[in-house]
């Protein structure tokens, strides 16, 4: 069931569109903000609220990359893997990264603490290379910067 | 040198509110606007500027709002101006700097683009990972209400507009406008037919322009000071400055505003600083991931969208990606067709097909095991992939990197297949 907060939250974006389901990614956003990733049932919840079929969101859901319908760690890594990146290495940062978690891209850590995830592009290729945890931005990464951001996230 | 887009944006860590941009003139060109100016005078001066679009296709801004029914009849009402700032494209940041270096810079273009096409309801579609922007556009539009620059009765005048935040949920393809009016109305982002083009036919069935962020934070310049002026601009009479990006090994990558009609080299050598010690320039994709290459022989063609396009390449968004001698090329390349392969929505056959096959091809020559015929393969397919073969422009823009990288470095594909190894290994 959708919390009150939710709902709250998803009838402020139907407010914006001329009809309900047009908030359907909105709605799919804000329930991740709240629940990390996104249920079947969640998925139910939304139809019902925003008038769709269950089948209907999930066909929005799975198309856009962003959007989680498998259960992630409670911190996202996200590695800009485009290829203004990988110029400027990312490739010896995930391979660093991989182990020292040991996990690969789409995996969780055993104890939840982090899902990695390949991602193009971050837009920060000035700065290259560059990756995201959570909503937080880093870039121009090291291997000694990156000790130091992992620290940060429990 | 004047870069009236950049001039105001001091660092990138310095929100600009609404006072500030107030202190340097802003808001002055909609006044004026909304009080000596017609809706067609507007959409005149735009187009008379020759402002072309600065997403990457280059498509002639006034031209494409004088395509909006300008009549009153219900099943045109209402009409909608959307702002593409999904910014996606692989090596591309310039963007980013204008939003969340001056919004109300890009607000105030907007309520004009929005009252030269009398639309009453305008969205901002927005990159998922541009984070910080969000909260700044957020605060910017909330200052712009309450000082009456939008909501009902704008500045005194009987124009109405409300603004909107999308934050997208990712996808390349949420950029090409018709596939980000299907994604604004929360559906999949797949790209519609053209005709009906969103002017007459766009967002919930209505007239509708889309634009970029970098368009649109030219039109109160260019409204206040002229097209003559914007003209003057740049060095080829195309008019304006544009945003230029480099990334890759090179001293000083960044984004700066330059006269459209600055050569490669300029960019690359006096603004980039010169390659890193070391590492030689072997080509670029000069306006991301999604152009073709262009080599040391072109580093004196001047970067406009007219000049860039006689060498076979586009000037796209302006934002470089530059290939090193210490990086691969197939390596390069095979990173984008992936990208490109992943990205596809899968619509129509040579896009869903056509690039994983493709991927896969350049994935075995990287590794050792390509044969020699891969390389015509990889040419047929990136003919089939060209315009005219597919549904939208993603799948052309794939083929732009592989067929001129098939050309420009040849002897290295065939270099992977006969040693069956990635030489740089």
């Amino acid at each position: 069931m959708l919390s009150v907060e939710e709902i709250n939250e998803i009838q402020n974006e139907i407010k914006q569109y001329p009809y309900p389901k047009v908030a359907c990614i909105d709605a799919l956003k804000i329930v991740q903000q709240h629940r990390a990733w996104v249920s079947d049932e969640s998925v139910s919840d939304i139809a019902e609220l925003l008038g769709m079929s269950a089948e209907e969101v999930d066909g929005i859901a799975t198309f856009y990359s962003r959007i989680y319908r498998q259960p992630v760690g409670r911190n996202i890594i996200l590695i800009c893997d485009s290829v203004s990146c990988m110029i400027m290495g990312y490739e010896s940062l995930y391979e660093y990264l991989s182990k020292k978690l040991k996990i690969r891209f789409g995996e969780t850590t055993s104890d939840g603490r982090f899902t990695i995830l390949p991602n193009s592009c971050l837009g920060d290729c000035d700065n290259a290379p560059a990756m995201m945890v959570n909503n937080d931005h880093f870039n121009r990464l090291t291997i000694e910067k990156l000790d130091e951001i992992l620290d940060r996230y429990k | 040198m004047e870069r009236p887009l950049t001039q105001h944006i001091i660092s990138d860590t310095s929100v600009r509110n609404l006072e500030n941009y107030r202190k340097v003139g802003g808001y002055s060109c909609l006044q004026k606007v909304l009080k000596s100016m017609t809706p067609g005078e507007v959409t005149n001066v735009v187009k008379v500027s020759n402002l072309l679009g600065r997403g990457g296709a280059g498509f002639p801004t006034g031209a494409k709002w004088s395509l909006v029914p300008m009549d009153t009849v219900k099943s045109n009402l209402p009409k909608y101006l959307v702002c593409n700032a999904d910014e996606m494209e692989p090596g591309t940041f310039k963007d980013r700097y204008l939003l969340e270096g001056n919004p109300h810079q890009l607000i105030e273009g907007m309520i004009i683009a929005a009252y030269a096409i009398q639309a009453e309801k305008s969205y901002i579609f927005l990159r998922w990972a541009y984070k910080k922007a969000e909260k700044v556009l957020r605060t910017a539009i909330e200052e712009a209400y309450s000082a009456g620059y939008l909501g009902n009765n704008i500045l005194g005048s009987d124009f109405n507009l409300d603004m909107h935040v999308h934050s997208s949920a990712g996808r390349y393809i949420c950029g090409e406008e018709t596939a980000l009016l299907n994604s604004l109305e929360g559906k999949r982002a797949l790209p519609r037919a053209k005709p009906p083009y969103p002017a007459l036919n766009g967002l919930f069935g209505r007239p509708t322009v889309v634009n970029n962020v970098e368009t649109l934070s030219w039109i109160s310049h260019i409204v206040e000071k002229g097209a003559e002026w914007f003209k003057g601009l740049s060095l080829t009479g195309t008019g304006g400055t544009k945003l230029f990006g480099v990334s890759g090994k090179v001293r000083k990558p960044g984004t700066w505003e330059l006269p459209l009609g600055i050569t490669f080299r300029e960019l690359l050598e006096e603004h980039a600083g010169g390659m890193i010690d070391g590492h030689k320039f072997r080509g670029a994709l000069p306006g991301g991931a999604s152009t073709d290459f262009i080599v040391e022989e072109h580093l004196d063609v001047q970067m406009d969208f007219k000049t860039v396009a006689a060498v076979g390449s586009r000037l796209g968004t302006g934002t470089m990606i530059v290939l090193d001698d210490k990086t691969c090329p197939v390596s390069f390349i095979h990173n984008v067709e992936k990208f490109f392969a992943l990205e596809s929505c899968g619509w129509c056959t040579p896009c869903r097909e056509g690039l994983p096959w493709v991927e896969k091809m350049l994935s075995s020559i990287e590794e050792g095991t390509g044969k020699i015929e891969y390389l015509d393969l990889l040419s047929f397919s990136a003919k089939y992939m060209s315009p005219g073969n597919t549904f939208c422009a993603h799948a052309p823009g794939a083929a732009e990197p592989l067929q001129s990288g098939l050309k420009y470095f040849h002897d290295d594909f065939v270099k992977h297949i006969t040693d069956k190894k990635c030489p740089w290994r």
